[in-house]
């Protein structure tokens, strides 16, 4: 392997774009476009949507008959959306170039109200997107809460029937699509261009339309609850789908939203990671992580048209009258199974792979050791992406599916199981003889391999035709996934945000704070979780609220402790805060002493990320070893060496 | 893997960890085979709870030495391998800390084996056992003996059931929102909301949905075939056992999803057949106004003026004819 000694030059330099303004803060910015002309156009567009519904679709006898218009719903939400991005200011560009004139250029806003615009600089919207993540799921968290409780007592209800399902849904639906974007948005969006050598992600107004249509796509799904929520679960089956009021719109059209966002933001991700490596960085240099990235937005691009296609014929089937999911006209229920899970399974790799990633990369930089077995990593990612497309049946085994199918989904489904098995390889072997530093990423690390093998060898028997006559559709499914997205991507996201936050904020957090959130999270975690898998045996279906006497003393556990478990987010809320904005403590720009190429800038990192584009010499796994190559050679700065096994020294020249 | 260094401690570590594996799994295994695997949910009460039990036992069988072990490295890790233990070395890079081609060659092999294996045995238990009780849709591959012969008799009006003959019993199960029927085509096609069955008899469940998809879960007949409008699901099980069960709707269907639950029992053949003739002659006025027995129900397009029912009403749109009839 060769590597060019033509040094290409560096056309951008740190010097920004002729057409570009620095903005010095004045009071005219309040009149510019930011997150409030956004709400406004955003309301403006509902109005004019809901009006536009209720002239079209008044005069239709359903419609006046029920007295719930669906069109009126649809045009709202889509005019609301069209409206909030075109008010933030996304759609500028697009516009201005479809008309054929030339765009306006860009203001470039320094300061805080950055993170209130439409901004190009992808360290700014991965920040953006951890916001947006986090009030994603503090809300489902809240809806959770609400669960549990109604589940404490199987006769004593404190929600009415039709209450309670529409918080079930509601919860199901915003934790998936969350988690759809946790990691690829607030981390793949800060750390791949830093990861890969490169200044900017290849499309960076695609980047930042894909936060503000995931921002969007989270008021719409919100905004079912203002309509009389849904009744389906996330699954969203046909023909309660249909039958369903409203609300069911707001799912629906949330999905094409999501989608949208899921599309565009995966599509980005894995241009940039094939075009914008830096020189030298070859597929076997490449950081796990990126692997991880890449093969997510395989997942990303290819399924989400999926969910696209399904959802738009749900709509049709409520405003247009047109019959895809209703058997009674010809249609049938099982073309709505089969589009949502060929969706559903690949997006349930997208939630799991990006936490390997995390996991693979973080491991080695506490280890002090070298990434065991990285190709293996980087052909496990892969083949989990692939073979995700292959396996969809097995969530629809009892559904009366052609009987054939059934033996080839379970060879599918237990083959896939191979490539998962690939990360515990890489983790083991990595751990194997190691010194290992026990900082808060590291702990969230093996709490990621505890969890998630609990959720995969659960898998394992769902994915067993026979055992899945008994475990499907109840309490035991409910704590696979759950153990597999919580407890594999969920805890690998907080992982990452403890890990990579001194770097993107130039603050530390706090380490007592963050050793409490860990034991308190990873402890009630599993002690909501484990027992669901007894109760799911024991025959307590999904969504229900209520159950069998004997199982009120198992539910009461569960309930207890995951009470406990939402209060150990305050801890992290606590930490965030305090360690944040209260009192912040300047942090090193490497304190975990890490070979990998994001941690070798300033912090906080410079808005072009390198002064010049470093030439990648190896892959950044050399931990402890003697007379191992330099990372990259970065021009003028010294070049890097490979970190020692000691651990006390934070300056990366040896 | 080969050992790192000449150092007698350093050496054991795989060793010592291969060991205590190697015990612990095969005590947990045999604890589990022999105290819990006999009471594994849903129990013995017929040849799909039966089979599914042990297959369940086999995947805990082999999923516990798995868990086990990473369980046991992560602890090891934790208590050997921690920069707080004085006595822990300082890491080692390199590329003999980068792979393994034994380790990661073994570890290829072991996994592919097991899964193929299991994949392997799944099918061979599915074939066993007929399905094992999932809903195998309207055209089953795997059929018990006998079926064929008494659906086909069932639909056609034909169907007879008999004590001590060995005949397969069709049961159909209606799901609507929020409530399962049944109803018994080889006794004249009566509906009943008690689902009553024979001891030692195989039982062909039809399993359809009046509207929105739902899921019939006979929890200790472990039986589960979901509920589709217009689509006859069919699963198969053999009653083993006397007793009670219930059944509770799997699939969310609505609002009431939660309540939509009721009990059944499994009785002697001669119970059954007391309790199968007298309903059917009691309820023969109410039967000769049900829908005519069929796989599948169509609600008459009209809706709100009856939906199943046959009516000879002029319909109120020209275009929604179709519906009354019901398919053959």
């Amino acid at each position: 392997m060769t590597i060019s000694a033509e040094r290409p030059v560096d056309v951008e330099a740190s010097v920004p774009p002729a057409n570009v303004e620095a903005s010095k803060g004045r009071a005219g910015d309040w009149l510019s476009q930011h997150i409030g002309t956004a709400i406004i156009c955003g309301f403006l567009g509902y109005i004019l949507g809901h009006w536009l519904g209720n002239y079209i679709g008044n005069t239709y006898g359903n419609i006046a008959n029920s007295g719930q218009n669906s069109i009126a719903v649809t045009l709202a939400l889509l005019f609301m959306v069209i409206g909030w991005l075109l008010g933030i200011g996304a759609l500028n560009y697009p516009l201005a170039k479809m008309i054929g004139r030339q765009p306006k250029g860009e203001v470039e806003y320094t300061g805080w109200s950055r993170y209130f615009r439409y901004n190009l600089d992808h360290k700014v919207v991965g920040i953006q997107y951890v916001v947006a993540v986090l009030g994603f799921f503090f809300t489902g968290g809240l809806l959770a809460m609400a669960i549990r409780t109604e589940l404490l007592n199987p006769t004593v209800h404190v929600f009415a029937a039709d209450t309670y399902i529409k918080i079930v849904s509601e919860h199901g639906t915003i934790m998936m699509m969350m988690a759809s974007s946790v990691v690829v948005g607030p981390l793949g969006n800060y750390f791949v261009p830093l990861m890969i050598g490169s200044r900017r992600m290849a499309f960076p107004r695609i980047e930042a339309f894909s936060l503000w249509t995931f921002v969007a796509g989270y008021f719409v799904i919100f905004s079912a609850l203002f309509f009389g929520g849904f009744p389906t679960g996330w699954t969203g089956y046909a023909p309660l789908q249909t039958q369903a009021g409203p609300g069911m719109i707001s799912y629906l059209f949330g999905f094409a939203v999501i989608s949208v966002g899921m599309m565009t933001a995966g599509f980005n991700l894995a241009v940039t990671i094939i075009n914008y490596r830096a020189p030298g960085m070859t597929w076997s240099r490449v950081p796990v992580f990126v692997w991880s990235m890449i093969a997510t937005a395989a997942l990303l691009t290819l399924a989400s048209p999926v969910l696209f296609a399904a959802g738009t014929f749900g709509i049709l089937d409520r405003t247009a009258q047109t019959a895809f999911y209703v058997a009674e006209h010809g249609g049938s229920s099982y073309l709505w199974e089969n589009l949502f899970w060929f969706f559903g399974h690949p997006e349930v790799y997208i939630m799991a792979l990006p936490g390997f990633g995390i996991v693979g990369e973080i491991i080695p930089v506490f280890c002090r050791k070298p990434l065991f077995a990285y190709r293996i990593a980087a052909a496990g990612m892969i083949g989990v992406s692939l073979l995700s497309f292959f396996v969809w049946q097995h969530h629809i085994f009892q559904s009366g599916i052609d009987p054939d199918m059934r033996p080839l989904f379970m060879l599918t489904t237990e083959l896939i199981s191979i490539p998962t098995g690939f990360i515990f390889l890489v983790g083991m072997g990595t751990l194997y003889k190691a010194r290992i530093r026990y900082e808060v990423p590291m702990l969230f690390c093996m709490a990621v391999y505890f969890n998630f093998l609990l959720g995969g060898v659960s898998g394992v028997f769902l994915s067993d035709v026979p055992v899945n006559v008994t475990v499907h559709g109840g309490f035991f499914v409910l704590s696979h996934f759950h153990y597999t997205i919580m407890g594999g991507l969920i805890f690998a996201f907080f992982g990452g945000l403890y890990f990579w936050l001194p770097k993107m904020t130039g603050r530390t957090t706090n380490k007592k704070l963050g050793l409490w959130h860990f034991w308190t999270m990873f402890v009630f975690f599993n002690l909501t979780f484990f027992p669901m898998f007894v109760i799911g045996l024991l025959g307590q279906p999904r969504r229900v609220f209520t159950y069998a006497k004997n199982l009120q003393g198992l539910n009461d556990f569960s309930s207890v402790s995951a009470f406990c478990l939402g209060a150990s987010f305050l801890i992290f809320v606590a930490n965030l805060m305090w360690s944040q904005f209260i009192a912040p403590e300047k942090s090193p720009s490497n304190p975990w002493d890490s070979l990998g190429l994001e941690w070798q800038t300033a912090t906080p990192i410079p808005a072009y990320n390198f002064e010049r584009i470093p030439v990648i010499m190896t892959d950044p796994y050399h931990y402890s070893e003697v007379g191992a190559p330099v990372l990259a050679d970065f021009g003028n700065a010294p070049p890097v060496h490979a970190a020692s096994a000691a651990t006390d020294s934070t300056d990366p020249d040896q | 893997m080969t050992p790192e260094s000449s150092m007698g401690s350093e050496e054991n570590h795989f060793r010592r960890i291969v060991i205590i594996w190697v015990v612990l799994s095969i005590a947990g295994d045999l604890l589990f085979w022999f105290l819990v695997g006999p009471h594994i949910p849903p129990g013995r009460m017929t040849s799909s709870a039966k089979d599914d039990q042990l297959d369940f036992n086999i995947l805990m069988v082999i999923g516990l030495p798995v868990v086990i072990g990473v369980f046991e490295w992560l602890a090891y890790a934790g208590i050997k391998w921690n920069a707080r233990n004085k006595d822990t070395p300082e890491s080692v890079g390199g590329p003999r800390a980068a792979g393994n081609k034994r380790a990661e060659v073994s570890w290829i092999v072991i996994t592919s084996v097991v899964v193929i294996f299991l994949a392997g045995f799944g099918t061979v238990e599915l074939y066993v056992g007929s399905g094992s009780g999932g809903g195998e849709g309207p055209n089953p591959i795997l059929q018990p003996a006998g079926a064929v012969q008494a659906e086909t008799a069932a639909l056609a009006g034909t169907g007879t059931w008999s004590p001590n003959s060995n005949e397969v019993l069709p049961v159909q199960v209606i799901g609507q929102q929020w409530k399962f029927t049944y109803r018994y085509p080889t006794f004249g096609g009566f509906e009943s909301s008690d689902l009553i069955l024979p001891v030692n008899t195989v039982i062909a469940f039809n399993v359809t949905s009046l509207d929105v998809i739902h899921s019939f879960w006979a929890y200790q007949l472990e039986v589960k075939a979901d509920a589709n409008p217009q689509i006859n699901n069919v699963a198969f099980t053999r009653t083993e056992q006397l007793g009670s069960f219930e059944v509770r709707c799997g699939e969310l269907c609505g609002i009431w999803h939660g309540a939509m639950f009721n009990p059944g029992h499994v009785v002697s053949q001669s119970a059954f057949m007391t309790w199968a003739t007298s309903t059917e002659s009691k309820n023969a006025a109410n039967t000769k106004i049900l829908p005519p027995f069929a796989w599948t129900y169509v609600p008459d397009a009209n809706g709100a003026d009856g939906g199943y029912y046959p009516d000879n009403v002029v319909p109120y749109s020209p275009v929604e004819v179709y519906g009354s009839k019901q398919p053959s």
